[in-house]
């Protein structure tokens, strides 16, 4: 019984050292920000920053467009199934549009980004980390936080809100692909309906539900490679704890937010 | 008087002391060889001195501000007087070998991008890089890498000059190349060199002085010929490469007596 506790006691005291040292990173990245935004930061971060939105971003659209694509067409085929025995198939729309702009396309942005570029967050901090480079930095008066993070989390910032837009408007032309080849739904009523059924709030809950995704996956990636300890094997593990963890994070952060504004933002 | 003091220095990780009251003044313009085996505790006072990390108790003065005490800024301000080649060269990957050595120079002043291409030029120069500036540190080979950190050290014309473990890992010819480099740059800018190593030619070669650890205590500190003539017991074994516990031929043979009389030899 007594190890149990001590158990139970050693590992809340290490979940909470956890998010302890992710608010800490959190809050020391914010006070180094200034350096990486452009005209009034330090302009070798801002193209730094542009650098990190190119490969957490751009190289990333194909892969959120293709699997909004398929979650479209899945959320579609499988609300139709249910929807076509109570005549209500049009109620389909409603379904996807809403379900994607306030749900699917900033939780399926998230996860590719997470496996994407949380990993490779980890893995190249975490090389820096064995082979000196952050030693390096400290030793040339250079802040790790203002060099090396601050970029990435403006770049995450950045880049997973315009994912998530993204991956809405392709979860929804899936949907309306769906309708054209089952009810011959032409695609001008269909844009009308879904602008029809989704509201304002709808876009701004993802919205701000992708922003917090981005600050999960970008610090629980960087504090990760952090804290490699020894040598290239350690790397490897906090890439697999990094995509793991953040992947967590983010559904029990979807849960979290999905029931504040439940309960906060009436229809 | 001594551009660095260390006065009582005792450094414990997890309670186990790594170094025990230390005490030792490097004069300003001298060659100081911190010289001893393995786990001795010279890579931990290295840290200590270049201010990655701080002792448990007693106080590192550099240039008459203490290390251990300083505050942040003073700290980065310290940093900028004091250059540091690692034992993995600790090159940024990402950058070529040029803007490597650019790096300080961008972030700690404001000279012109041609003066600081000159610069640069100069300073790869120096170590015999001029023409391979617009490569990166993994098209170098590993002498070329640590004579490229050298580079980058000296990019701001530090007083001090530090080097870990600058033979590690390179063949004799190319170890005795930058032993003589460091030679050489200490004769024409008079800089303070520190350098740790547990190669004894290196060692000799280069040292004003040698201070000698054991077990984080000061085995000897003296000349190069003080050190040649010790009677110290530890410097002594270190000198004349006898070993600490040598296989006693017996007790093997004990040993391989007892393993064939178990079942497992006879399968």
């Amino acid at each position: 019984m007594a190890t149990l506790l001590e158990d139970v006691g050693t590992n809340t005291l290490s979940h909470l050292d956890y998010v302890g040292s992710l608010n800490i990173q959190w809050w020391a990245t914010l006070r180094a920000m200034g350096s990486a935004l452009p005209f009034v930061g330090n302009r070798y971060r801002w193209r730094e920053s542009v650098r990190q939105m190119l490969q957490i971003g751009v190289d990333a659209l194909p892969m959120v467009a293709l699997m909004a694509i398929c979650s479209g067409f899945i959320l579609a085929l499988q609300g139709a199934s249910e929807l076509r025995r109570f005549g209500a198939l049009y109620f389909v729309i409603d379904l996807v549009a809403v379900g994607f702009t306030r749900e699917l396309g900033a939780l399926l942005t998230a996860i590719a980004v997470s496996g994407r570029s949380g990993s490779a967050f980890a893995a190249e901090i975490g090389t820096m980390k064995v082979t000196e480079e952050l030693d390096a930095l400290k030793v040339m008066a250079l802040e790790p936080m203002e060099f090396v993070l601050a970029p990435k989390y403006l770049a995450a910032l950045i880049s997973v809100p315009c994912l998530s837009i993204i991956s809405n408007v392709f979860g929804i032309l899936a949907g309306g692909l769906f309708m054209f080849f089952s009810t011959h739904l032409m695609p001008g009523l269909y844009l009308h309906y879904v602008l029809t059924s989704i509201q304002l709030r709808d876009v701004l809950t993802g919205l701000i539900k992708s922003v917090v995704f981005a600050t999960i996956i970008a610090h629980v990636g960087c504090l990760e490679g952090l804290r490699v300890r020894g040598g290239p094997d350690s790397v490897g593990r906090s890439t697999t704890s990094a995509v793991v963890k953040s992947t967590f994070l983010v559904i029990v952060a979807d849960a979290v937010f999905t029931a504040i504004f439940y309960f906060t933002v009436k229809s | 008087m001594a551009i660095i003091s260390i006065r009582d220095l005792v450094v414990e990780y997890d309670g186990r002391r790594i170094l025990d009251g230390l005490n030792l003044d490097i004069e300003r313009g001298e060659t100081m060889v911190l010289l001893g085996g393995s786990g001795s505790g010279k890579s931990t006072l290295l840290r200590h001195i270049i201010g990655l990390e701080r002792p448990k108790s007693g106080s590192i003065t550099v240039n008459g501000i203490d290390i251990a005490r300083c505050s942040a800024s003073e700290l980065k301000k310290l940093r900028r007087s004091i250059g540091v080649a690692f034992q993995s060269a600790a090159l940024f990957n990402s950058l070529s070998i040029k803007d490597n050595v650019a790096l300080t120079l961008r972030e700690h002043t404001a000279l012109a991008p041609s003066i600081i291409e000159l610069i640069v030029w100069m300073k790869l120069a120096v170590v015999g890089l001029a023409d391979f500036g617009k490569l990166h540190p993994q098209e170098l080979s590993g002498g070329m890498k640590k004579r490229a950190a050298v580079a980058r050290a000296m990019a701001l014309d530090p007083e001090i000059l530090v080097f870990d473990e600058p033979s590690a890992g390179l063949d004799p010819i190319v170890a005795a190349e930058l032993d003589e480099l460091i030679v050489l740059l200490k004769e024409a800018f008079h800089m303070t060199v520190i350098v740790v190593t547990h190669e004894l030619p290196s060692a000799f070669r280069i040292a004003d002085r040698i201070a000698m650890l054991h077990k984080g205590t000061f085995s000897s500190v003296g000349t190069k010929d003080q050190i040649r003539a010790s009677d110290n017991p530890r410097v002594r074994q270190f000198l004349d490469r006898v070993p600490d516990n040598a296989a006693k031929a017996p007790a093997v043979a004990a040993y391989f007596e007892k393993y064939l009389h178990t079942p497992e030899a006879h399968l």
